[in-house]
């Protein structure tokens, strides 16, 4: 039909990964085993690309908690917080939140990306400023989109890029307010807080951090990057998902700014859909419990995300500048990774595909990420598979002979 | 300080050279991501080297409306002329 025609291009590239009969764009497992273990296809595959980082989505603590909720509380809310009511557990699972990051506030989203969408469009109103990271994810910058401010981006994980930023809004008027996240989703970078905090309180400016991929990651006690770089008390705004460390769906926001709980009725992401089902906040609510009693489960994913990059590096791949539990592996081009992830496949081992416009520098990417719950011959194994199928595609000697590989670095880096 | 619409126009079709790594023929009218082939993020990118150059932020909403490569010059041009 003509209104579809302007996905034409869209179209012939999803078609062309379709019709090789294994579209990563389109995967369907038929039973989920374990944290680490799904079905596709009636055979089992090693689960090395679903952002569960603890493990959590098959504790037994977090299903019993889950179940019980559901059988006490029912299936779903049927509606929003603002108009049809909060329930017990929507409360105590902000005020769990609050508690864990020792703020005084906390609202909490039916998704991560409605809490970038809510905070970012209703925080900035029309004389503010929201100066983001290039490189952040696409629920920041919709979430810039649906609000009034003016939006810049600033070069990523560059201070002084956002120095210059900040000097060129100098003298106008609104606030000033930074976005960045913990750890970057697609080549598992981390941003460089401290010096951003140096930025943000020269000029008065206030700062958002998206801790989605770093919570039950980065610090002491899993708060996240503002945790591991001890600038918590300079980060005005944290913003966090349920959906990766926490194994549920969801989001929250913690402040400790006075007058924050006006949001509840301003935030049109919050207010206008329906509030999360009491089993998730249950499961949610359990896995946070589970988050701070066990860092035993933080130092496991951090032991796999080294031993996992570590061993990509060590057989030639390119991957992105730091060990994190998201490891990209470079590739040359598009048509290269679709061709190399199916040979991942029939291998038994299940990454994602990331391509441009949802990569930095145009950049290919096999992006897996490593769980706690991954055993030492798991990690083993997918090094080696990751290995041979290169060896195989006879990749390596095509990126060397090109000069390809070291554009890739430069740019992965 | 007054940066002419013309030098501004020769530092947008520089960069925008440099940034596509192949020899093309650029005009006023160019559509830079139909003619060019550039994704959203790619436009952005090459968006932040002019913006170096010209000591300016453009807003994103600003980029999202430029179609040609005049529409950018004209953008820029207007952003310098109220920096």
């Amino acid at each position: 039909m003509p209104i579809f025609d302007k996905f034409d291009t869209l179209r012939q590239t999803y078609d062309r990964f379709e019709s090789t009969g294994a579209n990563p764009f389109n995967i369907a497992f038929e039973k989920i085993l374990s944290p680490t273990e799904a079905l596709l296809h009636g055979k089992p595959v090693l689960l090395l690309g679903t952002n569960n980082y603890l493990g959590l989505t098959w504790d037994e603590a977090c299903i019993a908690r889950s179940a019980a909720a559901v059988q006490s509380f029912g299936t779903g809310t049927t509606g929003s917080r603002i108009a049809n009511g909060s329930y017990d557990g929507h409360r105590a699972l902000e005020a769990e939140l609050a508690d864990f990051y020792g703020r005084k506030h906390c609202m909490i989203f039916s998704t991560g990306y409605q809490a970038n969408l809510g905070i970012l469009s209703t925080l900035a109103g029309k004389t503010d400023h929201l100066i983001l990271d290039a490189d952040s994810h696409a629920s920041i910058y919709d979430g810039s989109r649906l609000g009034h401010a003016q939006v810049v981006r600033f070069r990523h994980n560059d201070p002084d890029d956002l120095y210059k930023r900040l000097r060129r809004l100098d003298g106008q008027p609104g606030d000033k307010i930074i976005v960045v996240e913990g750890i970057y989703s697609m080549l598992g970078d981390h941003a460089p807080l401290r010096e951003f905090v140096q930025v943000k309180n020269e000029w008065g400016a206030l700062l958002i951090v998206d801790e989605a991929h770093s919570m039950g990651v980065l610090g002491e006690t899993g708060r996240g990057l503002a945790e591991a770089e001890g600038v918590e008390g300079d980060v005005d705004f944290i913003i966090g998902t349920f959906s990766k460390s926490l194994g549920g769906v969801g989001g929250f926001c913690v402040s400790d700014m006075d007058g924050f709980d006006i949001l509840r009725v301003a935030c049109r992401p919050y207010m206008f859909t329906a509030s999360s089902p009491p089993g998730v906040i249950a499961a949610t609510s359990e896995s946070l419990k589970q988050l701070r009693k066990r860092p035993e489960l933080r130092h496991a994913l951090l032991h796999n995300a080294h031993t996992f990059y570590n061993g990509l590096r060590e057989a030639g791949f390119c991957t992105g500048p730091e060990p994190s539990p998201v490891v990209s592996a470079v590739m040359p081009d598009p048509e290269t990774a679709m061709v190399f992830w199916r040979q991942l496949l029939a291998r038994g081992i299940y990454v994602n595909v990331s391509m441009p416009p949802a990569t930095p520098n145009g950049l290919t990417v096999l992006r897996s990420s490593v769980s706690a719950a991954h055993s030492d011959l798991q990690i083993r194994h997918a090094v080696n598979s990751f290995a041979a199928v290169a060896q195989d595609m006879g990749l390596f000697a095509h990126m060397q002979t090109a000069g390809e590989n070291a554009d890739l670095i430069r740019a992965a880096e | 300080m007054d940066t002419a619409v013309s030098d501004i126009r020769d530092t947008v079709i520089t960069v925008l050279k440099t940034a596509l790594q192949k020899p093309v023929t650029l005009s006023d009218e160019t559509n830079i991501v139909r003619d060019l082939g550039l994704d959203s993020v790619a436009v952005m990118d090459f968006v932040m080297e002019i913006e170096d150059r010209l000591d300016i932020s453009v807003p994103l909403d600003r980029i999202a409306e430029v179609e040609t490569i005049g529409d950018l010059v004209a953008t820029v041009s207007q952003l310098k002329r109220g920096a």
